[in-house]
């Protein structure tokens, strides 16, 4: 058996190498590919803890399976907005998107 | 602790996922990055597959490697232009990234690994999927009716939401 630490290890790291490049990166599809690995480092955690501490139930496995549908959703409103942004400006770097900045 | 082929896959899945994590928020060329994105996502299928749960490693695969990805892909096609590369970060904002970040998943992993979990089980076998289908449908305790139906609205809502938003005026 592997010991659960080991997958919570992998998550994490997933998770922070997510919101580095949340952080770094200067294009809004490359933010939101990091935002995509954030939300999969979560439901990596629903599966592991369901499976080795509430093995009976099943709620983290839902939660997991919701978390994908709504990630789902999620990213093709995002992606509809980022092609409306560059249908108005012909750019999506952050540093263009200035016009509605008070 | 000895070496089993459960630990030997479990290792190459972890390193395939944090390379290629690593990589796509590294890589200068944002097809690329969305390529790699595909890879974490089908090791992460491969890490479900691992814990027994095959119906969520399918979902994965379907929902998030099929679809998702096919997504990204084609709107990076229609946004960037050819050769377009990440910009250059000052050096300042990189650095400051780098630590806050660093800092911050080493906390998490301090954290993680001092807490004390309650006993870990793992029994060996697949989870049934008419059992999931009977919870994902019945209304009682540990049932999921009300999650299902209120998706299925939110569904519906961001194809509505999505079709306004990128419509041709």
């Amino acid at each position: 058996m592997i010991p659960m630490e080991y997958y919570l290890v992998v998550s994490t790291v997933m998770m922070f190498i997510g919101i580095y490049g949340f952080l770094t990166r200067r294009n809004l599809l490359a933010m939101l590919i990091s935002v995509e690995l954030i939300l999969n480092s979560v439901d990596i955690n629903f599966a592991v803890f369901n499976r080795f501490l509430f093995p009976e139930q099943l709620e983290g496995f839902f939660f997991a399976l919701f978390a994908i549908g709504i990630s789902a959703a999620e990213t093709a409103v995002a992606i509809a907005i980022i092609i409306n942004i560059y249908r108005n400006m012909r750019n999506i770097q952050v540093k263009n998107l200035d016009k509605m900045k008070w | 602790m000895n070496i089993t082929l459960d630990l030997i896959v479990f290792a190459i899945l972890a390193i395939f996922i944090v390379a290629s994590a690593v990589l796509a928020v590294t890589t200068k060329r944002i097809l690329r990055a969305a390529t790699y994105l595909l890879f974490v996502l089908i090791g992460t299928a491969g890490i479900y597959f691992q814990l027994n749960y095959s119906f969520l490693g399918a979902v994965q695969l379907l929902v998030y490697a099929g679809g998702i990805t096919v997504l990204y892909v084609f709107s990076i096609l229609l946004t960037s232009s050819e050769g377009d590369q990440a910009e250059k970060l000052k050096r300042g904002k990189f650095i400051a990234g780098l630590a806050a970040t660093l800092a911050a998943l080493g906390i998490c992993l301090f954290v993680m690994l001092k807490h004390k979990f309650m006993n870990q089980i793992f029994e060996h076998g697949e989870l049934p999927v008419k059992e999931i289908g009977f919870s994902l449908m019945s209304a009682g305790k540990y049932g999921y009716v009300l999650p299902f139906e209120v998706i299925s609205v939110l569904l519906l809502a961001c194809i509505i939401g999505g079709i306004l938003i990128a419509r041709k005026r």
